[in-house]
């Protein structure tokens, strides 16, 4: 198999990939039941009940994931925090892939000098320290559901667009560029149209990897308290709000710590899964 | 009983059509067997049973019986106990058959001491002497080097000792000459029958090319399909054939016997649509970019092609012939010298010239996979020139213009819609030859546009170049390694030697009165689809030097039977004879 896969066809071949089918069954799954869940609960994720707190989970009156310590309904709590998780997720990638794919095809593609210093922003952008860099940024703007998105998209467009270079430099020497280039193709369109669409199969997989790195990022800052706020919450604050009541009750650590951990073997797996599927050693099978 | 008997074999995998249908044949001791057939007719499969190294998913049924032993689904173990000490195999890529990582001598030492064959004392011993009997050249210096050092001959001289060091009863080399020079070919070939005649050892060679078997094999089988379709002696097939898969084959090779294009030539006092004068192109050697020293690829080279005519760019790889076509075209740099397109100076990198003088100069690339866009459709990329170039009128008729170049270049409009790799190699070099005539070129660099393709692929794609030529009276410069090719499509033929003009000569005079000593050792390298011509013993020319240090005066001197002192000092300038121009200071004395 060649580097450049083409849309329909990774569809049609992906679906006999047994581990892209079942995560990706799942993080589906998962994404449709953290939108309709909260709908179809009679709570709401910040009213809060103190005849009602810890309640451990039950049937009666629809708790069934319980309720936390101020009498908040945790099944709707924690489908809150996975939309978050997985919104940041969604959005840390989006930005990833369009900075990282962009700067690093027209890194790549044009060469010399400018990729020189193109390439050595990045490395600029590397050496600052991330948690220095998102506490700094806290302190300075209040604190801000969207500065955790740009925190993190920032930070994993530079691998996206290393990664992107390198591929470019090695997809503009092929032919069918030199013949582009013959044709009279502008260089802004050999780019779009002939580098980019051949780099999918390498973007997809490199996305899919990055995506359970986001959440960790996301889930590790609420963990610190430097991310989503009160009554905001994501997987990643709920998780840290029940270790501090881990011993009364261990369901409000437990439910949402599974939920982040399925979702993040999902990723994984499905990153894996991908990252198999477009091994050129695959292509034996 | 044979040495080798297969009954039976057929080979499938999950999800295909069997690859190898019930395979018969027998080698006996000592004897050569030709294995020919196109591409995927199941020649490496056989192999590659015989060896035991089919993947784990194929499934192999039948007898290979090694010595009156079965060898097919036998254990790696025992298969290794035969491998080696009882057959060797040779591949076509020295390449990637060699550890990149290991030294050549190493190489060679593990495969004794694997199979216990010498001990950690007399290795390397073992290993020189097997090395200088394969004719390596300064054999204790390439034992320390690593693969990467050698040239593509050498490399594969070095497998050859690779596979013979165990002294085997049989081996097999599965297209052993393919990725060579002709003239690195014929030594190869020379190489094995003597090998083969001093070690008696029986050997089983896969080629696709008759004129490897004519004079190396003396029985051959022939497949098509994964069957069987014919076999016997070598000189009754050659003289009889009764497939008509073999007769397709052997009229493709003798094709060249009776099919010159001199004589049809236009007339040539038109104006030229190209003029090049004294071109050199050079490169900055990578790791030596600090010492600016540079790798002349082409020198002082001067060629003018006129409307309608085919010229041929021939030489070896290294000669310069895809740094003179990259530079015309505008993908290198030129550095001295001028060309001129249409009276219009042909200058600058190919992002700086005019939409006007790009399309004049279309060029079609050797790998047609390569050439096209994974990820575009047969239709997109037809069209794209015009995108650029006409926009307004492909918006409008973007249907109509594809369907119409499917036709001219013989492809079925359903195919519009596939992606390249859903075509096969002869389906996707007529789409980049569509690609290049959709802008109505002047001229058409063909780069080795034909090499990577079947014997009867290419010739319908000759063909398909003919006819677009007569039709629209374009030009063609014709980049290739192969004689054969030359014959069939040229008018004249340009010999380029480490990026200097040999001899530019119409074909035919060029093929029956060689000028220059090199053109006659290239003709001389071919081999001839013929048993009754036998083998041409052509002087061995040896390794082509370095281009980094070309040998002073005639660059040909070092490898030159009729070199006199004069040949290492001055350089020659190049003479006119009747119908041809030669570089030799003996091209008028020598009668070649």
């Amino acid at each position: 198999m060649n580097t450049g896969l083409v849309l329909p066809q990774i569809w049609k071949e992906i679906r006999r990939s047994r581990s892209i089918t079942i995560c990706g069954g799942i993080l589906v799954f998962v994404a449709v039941l953290a939108v309709m869940g909260p709908l179809m609960s009679p709570h709401s994720y910040l009213t809060t009940d103190f005849d009602g707190r810890l309640i451990a989970p039950t049937l009666s009156n629809f708790h069934i994931f319980g309720t936390d310590d101020l009498g908040r309904d945790l099944f709707v709590r924690t489908l809150m925090g996975g939309q978050i998780t997985l919104l940041v997720a969604v959005i840390a990638s989006i930005v990833s892939l369009v900075i990282g794919v962009a700067y690093g095809a027209v890194a790549g593609y044009v060469g010399g000098h400018i990729d020189a210093i193109m390439m050595r922003a990045v490395d600029a952008l590397y050496a600052l320290p991330f948690i220095f860099l998102v506490i700094l940024l806290m302190v300075v703007f209040e604190r801000n559901f969207l500065l955790i998105f740009v925190a993190i998209g920032a930070i994993n467009w530079l691998d996206m667009a290393r990664i992107v270079r390198g591929q470019t430099i090695s997809l503009k020497q092929r032919e069918f560029v030199d013949a582009a280039k013959l044709i009279g193709v502008p260089a802004w369109r050999i780019i779009f149209r002939h580098i980019t669409p051949n780099l999918l199969g390498v973007v997809i997989v490199y996305v899919t990897l990055t995506i359970p790195q986001a959440i960790l990022v996301e889930s590790f800052l609420s963990f610190l308290g430097l991310g989503v706020q009160e009554p905001q919450t994501s997987l990643g604050a709920l998780v840290n709000g029940g270790v501090s009541h881990m011993e009364q009750a261990p369901w409000m650590l437990l439910i949402p710590a599974v939920l982040l951990a399925v979702v993040l073997l999902c990723f994984n797996f499905l990153g894996d899964g991908l990252r198999d599927f477009f091994d050129p050693r695959q292509e034996a099978k | 009983m044979s040495l080798l008997e297969i009954s039976g074999l057929s080979i499938s995998y999950p999800g295909s059509a069997a690859v190898l249908d019930r395979l018969s044949f027998a080698i006996e001791r000592g004897e050569s067997l030709g294995l020919v057939g196109e591409s995927g007719s199941g020649k490496t499969q056989t192999a590659l049973a015989i060896m035991g190294l089919l993947p784990t998913n194929a499934r192999a049924t039948g007898g290979v019986v090694f010595d009156g032993k079965e060898l097919l689904g036998r254990s790696e173990r025992t298969l290794n106990l035969y491998r080696t000490r009882h057959m060797g195999i040779v591949f076509q890529d020295p390449m990637s058959a060699l550890n990149p990582y290991v030294r050549i001598g190493d190489q060679l030492n593990r495969i004794l001491l694997e199979h216990g064959l010498a001990g950690d004392d007399e290795a390397d011993s073992r290993s020189l002497e097997m090395l200088r009997l394969v004719g390596l050249p300064d054999v204790e210096r390439q034992f320390r080097s690593y693969p990467h050092q050698l040239s593509g001959g050498m490399r594969q001289r070095v497998m050859i000792a690779a596979a013979l060091i165990g002294k085997p009863d049989l081996l097999i080399a599965d297209e052993p000459t393919t990725a060579l020079d002709v003239t690195v070919q014929a030594q190869i070939l020379g190489l094995l029958r003597g090998l083969r005649h001093d070690l008696n050892t029986a050997l089983l060679l896969i080629t696709h090319d008759l004129g490897v078997v004519a004079g190396n094999c003396e029985r051959m089988i022939v497949l098509k399909d994964g069957k069987l379709v014919e076999e016997g002696m070598t000189p009754e097939i050659f003289a009889e054939p009764v497939h008509p898969v073999t007769r397709a084959m052997l009229a493709a090779a003798r094709r060249s016997d009776f099919l010159t294009r001199s004589q049809e030539r236009t007339p040539n006092d038109q104006k030229p649509v190209l003029e090049i004068e004294s071109l050199a192109v050079s490169y900055a050697v990578p790791g030596e970019r600090r010492s600016r020293k540079r790798l002349s690829a082409v020198r002082q080279l001067g060629i003018t092609i006129a409307p309608g005519e085919t010229v041929a760019l021939v030489g070896e790889s290294g000669a310069g012939k895809t740094s003179l076509a990259r530079a015309i075209v505008g993908l290198l740099p030129v550095q001295r010298g001028k060309m001129v397109l249409l009276g219009k100076p042909l200058t600058g990198r190919v992002e700086s010239r005019s939409n006007a003088l790009r399309r004049d100069v279309q060029m079609v690339f050797q790998d047609p996979a390569g050439s096209l866009n994974p990820a575009m459709r047969v239709d997109d990329i037809i069209a794209e020139p015009l995108t650029v170039h006409e926009p307004d009128k492909i918006k409008a008729d973007k249907q109509e213009i594809v369907a119409a170049m499917l036709r001219r270049v013989g492809l079925d409009d359903a195919l519009k819609k596939r992606f390249p790799h859903e075509l096969s190699g002869g389906q996707a070099q007529r789409v980049a030859i569509a690609r290049a005539l959709v802008l109505k070129p002047k001229i058409l660099i063909c780069d080795e546009a034909v090499a990577a393709l079947d014997g009867s692929i290419r010739q319908d794609i000759l063909e398909l170049l003919r006819a677009e030529q007569q039709q629209s009276g374009l030009s063609l410069l014709f980049i290739t390694h192969d004689l054969t090719t030359v014959r069939q499509i040229s008018h004249r033929v340009l010999v380029m030697y480490l990026g200097r003009l040999c001899e530019l000569a119409d074909t035919e005079s060029l093929f029956m009165r060689p000028k220059h000593p090199y053109t006659k050792a290239l003709l001389d390298a071919v081999p001839i689809a013929d048993p009754a011509v036998g083998i041409i013993v052509s002087s061995d020319l040896g390794e082509a030097p370095s281009m980094l240090q070309p040998p002073s005066g005639c660059a040909f001197h070092p490898r030159c039977p009729y070199s006199i002192l004069r040949c290492s000092d001055d350089l020659p300038e190049l003479q006119d004879f009747n119908k041809s121009s030669a570089a030799c200071h003996r091209a008028a004395e020598l009668a070649l």
